[in-house]
């Protein structure tokens, strides 16, 4: 198994942290990961994005121009990305802020409302983490229990308090999975 | 035992400079690569086994007190990108004149002048032909995942001293911003000053009663005792060529073609090669780890078995001359790079193997 995957919104989704913590659940899964972000202008105040390719094999290049999935969570990485989704692979966005959906027929699309969820549970904050968790459920990479011990990696020790409630939103994304179009 | 972290190639090279027994880091912060004096800085290493890491003025207070530290017989480093390592060029021919052991590590980044915060490999040259003034060389490693960042930082100390000659990592900075997994080893203690002395008996530790002065400089004004000292100098790296050439070999046995890439682009490489050998192309790959001294015998001998060979660098085409001067001249031989910080894709690569090698 080797997944490639894009991850691309605004900076200050949480886009880069998502990325890392699928990447850790990965390794807590034994898998081999590789994280590579976008470092360039385009962050500094712009889109931000990450590809991040979880495999049982030793992973070849870390940068990539097409995807096995995309999560893509503002316009501009719509139009920069949607094109960039392997024929039969997958596509997640939250409609939040994108106006024209993917217009695709060969591959698979889905959504998540992971900006309004956030909100109505009181914290903005975990949206990225209601995504990933409509992502595992479009995409079963890595158990849920590897992804909570992924977070635990990931996170600083004095944010452990908060590990029940990144928990909580995975789970909620898991169960507000929209399909759009299945092949 | 070894211990798992996900981690950026910035971030190994400073977890595995702690781990090797550096005793200083002197450095001035530039993107791609200002992670690696953070995560020191943010470690407190100087709690953990007492190396000093310090901020300096610019990059040549930096690579000065390199000097003084190497002349002291310590392990020291510094790290910078391109612009940042240009500055250094003066300190760097001074150590290698004054044959003083130390790290230099260049994430690369575009060129040239400022040119831009993205990955390159344009300071090849630089890094491999001597990028100071003066006939030298420094030993030129060349890491292709967030693992080798972390193994080189020892490697790199360890045949600094063998030589005592200043040794440097070679990244740029896709390796130095991606995370992967890597494991360290246990921390190996700093050298005590009784080790120093006995280890580095020409360095300034103080002078005994039982020995001379210890004079580090690369100044001597008689020109027969410098053309002496230059003599000693290209032995010295006549020695290193023979004894310290390191690669790496994918899939060449049955291969008619093959890739010659180092860093991030041996990794675009191989993936080049799973999508060109669904085409039914042999195609493998040539890494070398070690620039200076380059594996020109192994290349040779590759060019012996191919039909033809790719030099892919993220450069106008540096590498390439070291690999037509080492290869057969009957097969074909030609170079696909991207240059201002733009990386090649695996299908850009093996497009480029068809049309330039195999069509060509």
């Amino acid at each position: 198994m080797t997944e490639e995957i894009i991850i691309a919104g605004f900076g200050g989704q949480g886009v880069l942290s998502m990325g890392k913590i699928l990447a850790y659940s990965g390794i807590m899964q034994d898998q081999e990961v590789s994280w590579m972000p976008s470092y360039g202008p385009e962050m500094r105040g712009g889109t931000a994005n990450v590809t991040v390719i979880l495999s049982d094999d030793k992973v070849s290049s870390p940068i990539l121009t097409e995807f096995d999935s995309a999560v893509v969570l503002n316009q501009q990485s719509m139009d920069k990305f949607e094109s960039a989704v392997k024929s039969g692979g997958y596509l997640l966005y939250d409609p939040n802020g994108i106006s024209q959906p993917s217009e695709r027929k060969d591959i698979n699309i889905y959504k998540v409302e992971g900006a309004k969820i956030a909100s109505a549970m009181g914290n903005a904050k975990i949206f990225n983490m209601v995504v990933l968790g409509a992502y595992l459920k479009m995409k079963p990479l890595v158990k849920l229990d590897n992804v909570i011990k992924g977070l635990k990696k990931s996170l600083p020790g004095r944010y452990h308090n908060l590990i029940p409630l990144n928990e909580k939103a995975i789970i909620k994304g898991m169960d507000n999975l929209i399909e759009v179009q299945k092949l | 035992m070894k211990e798992l972290r996900l981690m950026k190639g910035n971030e190994a090279i400073s977890e595995a400079a702690i781990r090797a027994g550096c005793d200083g880091y002197f450095g001035y912060p530039i993107t791609p690569q200002s992670e690696i004096m953070e995560y020191l800085m943010l470690e407190k290493p100087e709690e953990r086994t007492g190396m000093i890491v310090l901020q300096a003025e610019s990059e040549l207070a930096s690579i000065n007190m390199v000097y003084g530290g190497a002349a002291c017989g310590k392990r020291v480093m510094t790290s910078s990108s391109s612009p940042g390592i240009s500055l250094m060029q003066e300190g760097i021919s001074y150590m290698a004149g004054a044959e003083l052991p130390s790290l230099v590590v260049n994430v690369v980044r575009g060129g040239p002048g400022l040119g831009t915060i993205q990955p390159s490999q344009s300071d090849y040259f630089q890094a491999t032909k001597g990028g100071g003034h003066g006939d030298y060389h420094i030993i030129t490693l060349a890491p292709s995942s967030v693992q080798e960042m972390a193994d080189f930082v020892g490697l790199a100390f360890d045949l600094a001293f063998k030589y005592r000659n200043p040794a440097m990592i070679l990244s740029d900075g896709a390796i130095g911003q991606m995370m992967e997994k890597v494991e360290f080893d246990e921390h190996r203690p700093r050298f005590t000053n009784e080790e120093i002395r006995k280890n580095t008996p020409w360095a300034t530790t103080g002078k005994t009663p039982d020995r001379e002065r210890n004079i580090i400089t690369s100044l001597d004004l008689d020109p027969a005792r410098q053309e002496l000292h230059n003599i000693k100098l290209q032995a010295k790296y006549r020695k290193i060529e023979q004894n310290e050439v390191r690669f790496e070999k994918i899939v060449c046995d049955d291969a008619e073609y093959v890739f010659v890439a180092y860093g991030t682009s041996a990794r675009i490489c191989q993936k080049a090669i799973q999508l060109a050998r669904e085409k039914g192309i042999k195609v493998g790959l040539f890494r070398p780890i070690t620039l200076y001294p380059f594996p020109k015998n192994e290349i040779n001998e590759l060019s012996k078995k191919v039909k033809g060979m790719l030099s892919v660098e993220m450069s106008a085409g540096q590498m390439i001359e070291d690999v037509l001067l080492a290869a057969e001249r009957n097969i074909k031989i030609e170079h696909f790079g991207k240059m201002g910080g733009i990386i090649p894709s695996p299908a850009e690569v093996v497009e480029a193997l068809e049309q330039k090698i195999i069509g060509g």
